[in-house]
């Protein structure tokens, strides 16, 4: 006697309207993105002037064309840079967790955060004035630079002495490294005190200053990284049963965890280096993921992409209008929303097992 | 059907070696039951098998070398059920069965209709179609084990790795799980080598028996040649009595050392 299988349809077709419900939700927020700020079009335009961009299409916004620049060169780029780095940081954030196996492993794990701190850092101590000709500006590159050194150093030391199977030590060769980095920036800042304040509000993330030039520059990375991260949730899959029995069903675990670590890492730091450190991100979205449809990573990445991008387009919203005319960081924010999810977590993960 | 050949293999870790060459040939469609104390190297022969642990000597299937096919073949060959499965809470019995199907796909490819129709069958098979797409972290002890018996069979390999398959499970769902087990080789002709510790059940449900002590072979044959009270009293340290039930069955039971009050 055999109780009938749901039909395979049924699956397919959740999985179909989560993923449905989550572009609707980054659609509104990129739409609610462009729509709130100060000196753009009113807000009612903006849906109109966005209509007129696309091909075939002419709407007359009203809009005057200032305030067309205003939401073409300062607000989209923006709204887009911000779904480019939510997207991105919740994408790796789910990818280490799945190589790691540990819900609450964070993008900047391996010591991106740290190493790009300090890459930021030794630029604007050096002299921030000098390179503001430059044609390049030296910030992001000496920040991607040094999150990835700082990730090779972490890889370095976790080879040295663990086996190539002990995540663990990679873990703490990791935590290591942030310490050496930070320990080091913190040295340097002591010396050169007057520059504390533009570390800090680099430290502390920012997408105001956000040009089509930042997205340009990240996007390659983060489409790289992105694809590569996307074709491993399968295989994301298989590691949650463990590294032996992964490897006892013919999957090569050394070789899916090297390229997943490396390609996480390069998207992050990508980002990093134009956004500054954005807390929380990383693992809160998962998280809800996880709770709301299932921890299976064939949905969970996916989904990481679109709600990754909806949720830091909304966080930077707040920033724009709370502390009038100064900037809040989108890294105050994230932290504000993220610490107490992170407690509200912790407590129903208690209550579930006991 | 599958043949299984072990050729002086032994296994060693970096201080210490837990199988010394060993060998055997076991024949298609044969259960082999490794016993012996903790430490033995039961489970590390089953893991040198499994691919799982490095090893010296020769493991031929069907005469064919093992350490030359590549991850996935070999996947293909041997399914291995290890001693505490790691039973991701939430993920669905179906997730968790299809992964059985791993050998056959492609790095970055995905399973095909096809597959998934196999783990419905595999689960209709079992008896466990109705828990499909409940999560495993809701599922009872006997449960799980038949999942993770799904999960092997999903595998499609002549060749099944047990390890201690009933030390979590009470009475009945041990032999409920030896019994599927039986019927599963005889239906699929699946070659079996399991490693147990009850001595009674390993004699009633294979073929044959080998006896291993600190990484040795010291016996091996059907149940009536290995399990001896003398035997067993040496290299288990342990007082038993043997009994034979009229219909072959070989029975060990413990024996009190301190006579009773």
């Amino acid at each position: 006697m055999t109780a009938p299988v749901p039909a395979p349809t049924a699956t397919v077709s959740r999985r179909s309207w989560w993923l449905v419900i989550a572009t609707a939700l980054l659609a509104l927020a990129f739409l609610f993105g462009a729509m709130i700020g100060p000196a753009g079009p009113a807000w009612w335009r903006v849906p109109l002037e966005l209509l007129d961009r696309l091909p075939f299409v002419s709407v007359d916004s009203g809009a005057s064309k200032l305030q067309s620049t205003v939401l073409w060169q300062i607000r989209m780029p923006r709204v887009v840079l911000a779904g480019i780095v939510g997207a991105m940081l919740s994408l790796a954030g789910a990818s280490f967790q799945g190589v790691f196996r540990n819900p609450l492993v964070d993008p900047y794990l391996l010591g991106v955060a740290a190493g790009a701190g300090l890459g930021a850092t030794v630029v604007i101590v050096v002299n921030r004035a000098s390179t503001q000709s430059w044609p390049v500006d030296p910030l992001p590159l000496a920040a991607f630079v040094g999150g990835l050194v700082a990730v090779l150093l972490t890889y370095l030391v976790g080879a040295a002495f663990g086996a190539s199977k002990a995540s663990a030590t990679l873990v703490l060769a990791g935590v290591a490294v942030t310490s050496l980095a930070t320990a080091i920036q913190t040295f340097m800042l002591q010396k050169n005190s007057e520059v504390v304040r533009q570390v800090y509000s680099w430290i502390l993330g920012r997408l105001s200053t956000a040009t089509w030039d930042d997205v340009r520059l990240v996007a390659p990375y983060v489409i790289v990284s992105g694809g590569v991260l996307l074709a491993h949730r399968r295989l994301l899959d298989v590691l949650r049963i463990g590294e032996d029995e992964a490897q006892s069903l013919g999957a090569p675990v050394d070789r899916i965890r090297l390229t997943v670590v490396v390609a996480a890492t390069l998207g992050t730091s990508a980002v990093v280096s134009v956004s500054g450190l954005i807390g929380f991100v990383g693992i809160m979205v998962p998280h809800l993921i996880r709770f709301l449809a299932g921890a299976s990573y064939r949905r969970l990445l996916p989904l990481s992409v679109l709600l990754g991008a909806a949720f830091l387009i909304l966080a930077d919203v707040p920033g724009r209008i709370l502390s009038d005319p100064a900037e809040t960081p989108i890294g105050v924010v994230t932290a504000f929303i993220g610490a107490p999810f992170f407690i509200v977590v912790l407590r129903s993960r208690q209550g579930a097992t006991r | 059907m599958t043949s299984l050949s072990f050729a002086g293999v032994s296994v060693a870790y970096e201080k210490s070696t837990a199988v010394h060459p060993f060998t055997d040939t076991v024949r298609p469609g044969e259960w082999l039951c490794l016993i012996g104390p903790n430490g033995a190297g039961k489970s590390s022969l089953l893991r040198s098998v499994a691919g799982l642990v490095k090893y010296s000597g020769q493991i031929l299937i069907d005469g064919a070398p093992l350490d030359l096919r590549s991850t996935r073949r070999r996947a293909s060959l041997v399914a291995h059920v290890p001693q505490a499965p790691s039973i991701p809470d939430d993920m669905t019995a179906f997730e968790y069965v299809l992964l059985g199907r791993n050998p056959y796909v492609t790095y970055f490819g995905r399973e095909t209709a096809s597959d998934r129709d196999l783990v419905r069958n595999v689960l209709d098979r079992l008896d466990v179609a109705e828990f499909a797409e409940r999560r495993l972290g809701t599922l009872s002890g006997g449960e799980r084990q038949r999942i993770v018996i799904a999960r092997a069979l999903a595998q499609e390999a002549p060749i099944l790795l047990l390890d201690e398959p009933t030390s979590a499970l009470d009475i009945g769902h041990q032999q409920q799980a030896l019994e599927l087990v039986d019927r599963l080789r005889r239906e699929h002709g699946l070659t079996v080598v399991s490693a147990m510790h009850d001595l009674t059940l390993a004699g009633l449900y294979s073929d044959r028996l080998a006896l291993l002590h600190q990484g040795h072979c010291v016996s091996s044959g059907p149940a009536e040649h290995v399990l001896q009270a003398e035997t067993l009293s040496e290299f288990y340290g342990v007082s038993v009595s043997v009994h034979r039930d009229p219909d072959g069955t070989v029975v060990v039971v413990p024996r009190r050392t301190m006579p009773l009050a």
